[in-house]
């Protein structure tokens, strides 16, 4: 009995060195997991892929202009509210807060803007198809710039006529025009432009398009920079020598991230996001009116004019594979939202589509117990961690941001 | 798990197990998400249908298949004799066995480019892993289908 117990010791002791040996030294991956951290490193991601619904997407001149218009406060309806109110440069182009002010306030959270000339979707829900057309919302939406086509397109017409002709050819004559008027917003907007010919609301949207267009250009030269994630991937894959790059918990962290926590599952490859949509059992926010997700999203996609099929697109009848071949219906499209990228993670509390979860510290506990969905059904399962994994998760998402800096600086 | 060991007489005996024994659960749940496909998996990219009567052969646009982009590949039908199978009605669907999921897309047959062999378009597998294909035909002989595994 007693010999027993002391080599039951011994065999303990051993037993727990050499699983601290792999937590706490250079851990030894298997080969599927080498692979799978490969696969999430920035040096993956492939060089930036052509929009063809954008002919100017690569002019740099569009670029230029499209800068000067996403910090632009006349396209507003009070002379406040630019793209970059919500979108802060220093911050990763979003703002830190739960929902969004601009003329009144969003009902979801501002989402960071680095990377996502990647995005087949954009917006929580994927209600618009390319960057150029998301760009449009904001600016008709009477929360955020409160402004409509016809008034962004005198702006244009005033303010940027010589680098707009340089860019889409010259802006037609609007000197006839209403102030505003749109298919959306005030009475008074819908009524001007019922007012309109059909020539004069084609010349106003091609503007309008452009603008999105423009933006899009600038927006694309925003992408995410490397991170200490990056470095270690990188390492591993070449056979270097990977010591310090990462902490031990940290290390531990990833095991937890590519393992047993699942987390691939949704943000893989090079940008953490699967670019798909899910419902993550995210509780609803206290407040804001139902608020179902992607299931809502799709009829929304397919009715925008702007879309890349529409006949402002620059898209040939080959393009627009992912609008055409979309998902469109199911039950698992219910309170599904985009799995967010999660690079430069750490610096952008707080998290969810409405800025549900306010620390890093909730969002692992929020996977670790997998709740109910208010609405729809959860795809998660609970992941029975401990504490020290939680933590450990958690230290792991940091290694996701740039080494000693928070924003991405186009 | 060493089911083989004697019975032991005093429950204490067993207490050295215990670290081996969360060793074991936790490699094994390192496994999940990284569970290899079955490994008698017949990845095989030419199946016959399920009452014999075609046989599907998917052919796709690279190798290896990448994941999150959409994809457009071929299909290739024949009847069990070799004979290519014309002017067929066929459909595509798929999932993830392991994750229960589907497609992230609505792929659909685009083109019949004659010889009984068929464009699929918007194809896409949103992550690695596990993947089945569904192949239904419908052709003068019935309706019948395959199933294909891909490993991404
Ligand atoms: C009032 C704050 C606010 C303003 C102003 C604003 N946005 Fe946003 N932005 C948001 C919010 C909130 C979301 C998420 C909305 C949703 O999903 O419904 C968002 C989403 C986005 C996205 C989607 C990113 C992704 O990953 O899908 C892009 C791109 C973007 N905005 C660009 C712009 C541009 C360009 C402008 C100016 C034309 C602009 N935004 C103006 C708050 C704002
Ligand atoms: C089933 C798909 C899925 C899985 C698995 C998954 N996520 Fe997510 N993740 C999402 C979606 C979708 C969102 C956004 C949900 C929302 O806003 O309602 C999200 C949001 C997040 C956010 C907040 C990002 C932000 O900008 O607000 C973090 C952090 C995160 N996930 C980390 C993880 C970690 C860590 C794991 C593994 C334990 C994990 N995720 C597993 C899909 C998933």
């Amino acid at each position: 009995m007693r010999a027993s117990l002391v080599v039951g010791g011994v065999l303990a002791a051993t037993a727990l060195a050499g699983w601290s040996w792999f937590t706490l030294s250079s851990p030894v991956w298997s080969p599927a997991e080498t692979k799978l951290i490969a696969s999430l490193s920035l040096s993956t991601l492939p060089p930036l892929p052509p929009d063809p619904s954008n002919a100017v997407g690569d002019d740099p001149a569009a670029a230029a202009l499209g800068r000067a218009l996403f910090f632009d406060t006349r396209l507003s309806g009070n002379g406040q509210v630019a793209c970059a109110s919500c979108h802060l440069p220093d911050k990763q182009f979003q703002d830190g807060t739960p929902l969004a002010s601009g003329m009144g306030q969003t009902n979801r959270r501002t989402m960071p803007i680095a990377g996502t000339a990647y995005n087949p979707w954009l917006f929580w829900d994927g209600r618009r198809d390319s960057q150029w057309s998301q760009a449009l919302g904001p600016l008709e939406s009477a929360v955020e710039h409160g402004t409509d086509r016809t008034q962004v397109a005198h702006v244009i017409a005033a303010a940027y006529a010589v680098d707009y002709e340089a860019v889409f050819g010259a802006v037609p004559d609007l000197s006839n025009l209403a102030e505003h008027a749109s298919p959306l917003g005030s009475d008074a907007a819908r009524a001007s432009w019922a007012a309109l010919s059909e020539a004069e609301r084609d010349a106003i949207n091609r503007i309008f398009a452009n603008v999105g267009k423009a933006i899009a250009a600038f927006e694309r030269t925003i992408l995410p920079q490397p991170t200490r994630f990056d470095a270690y991937a990188d390492a591993l894959t070449a056979g270097h020598d990977t010591t310090g790059l990462l902490t031990p918990t940290e290390l531990e962290g990833l095991r937890l991230f590519v393992g047993k926590g699942e987390c691939t599952k949704c943000h893989n490859g090079p940008l953490l996001t699967d670019q798909h949509f899910h419902n993550t059992g995210v509780p609803a926010a206290p407040g804001l009116p139902a608020d179902s997700g992607r299931i809502d999203a799709i009829a929304q996609v397919l009715a925008d004019p702007f879309n890349c099929l529409g006949i402002y697109s620059d898209a040939g009848p080959t393009d627009c594979a992912e609008l055409r071949y979309m998902d469109r219906e199911g039950h698992d499209l219910v309170r599904a939202y985009k799995s967010p990228s999660l690079r430069g993670v750490t610096e952008r509390a707080p998290f969810m589509h409405a800025g549900q979860l306010g620390t890093l510290a909730a969002v692992v506990r929020h996977y670790n117990e997998a709740p109910a969905a208010p609405a729809g059904h959860s795809e998660l399962e609970p992941l029975a961690m401990s504490e020290a994994e939680l933590a450990a998760l958690e230290a792991f998402l940091g290694t996701l941001s740039e080494a000693g800096s928070e924003g991405n600086q186009p | 798990m060493p089911k083989s060991s004697p019975a032991p007489k005093s429950p204490l005996r067993l207490l050295w197990l215990l670290p081996v024994l969360l060793i074991g659960v936790g490699g094994f749940k390192v496994a999940a998400m990284l569970q290899p496909p079955p490994s008698d998996l017949d990845l095989s990219l030419t199946q016959a249908t399920e009452q014999g009567l075609y046989i599907g052969t998917l052919e796709p646009s690279a190798s290896p298949i990448p994941v999150g982009q959409i994809l457009t590949w071929t299909v290739a039908v024949t009847l069990p004799d070799g004979q290519p199978l014309e002017h067929a009605d066929l459909s595509i669907d798929g999932g993830m066995p392991q994750h229960g999921h589907g497609l992230p897309t609505e792929p659909q047959v685009t083109e019949d480019l004659g010889g009984g062999r068929y464009r699929v378009e918007g194809l896409k597998f949103n992550m690695p892993g596990w993947w089945t294909i569904k192949l239904s035909v419908s052709a003068a002989a019935g309706t019948d289908s395959a199933t294909f595994n891909l490993s991404l």
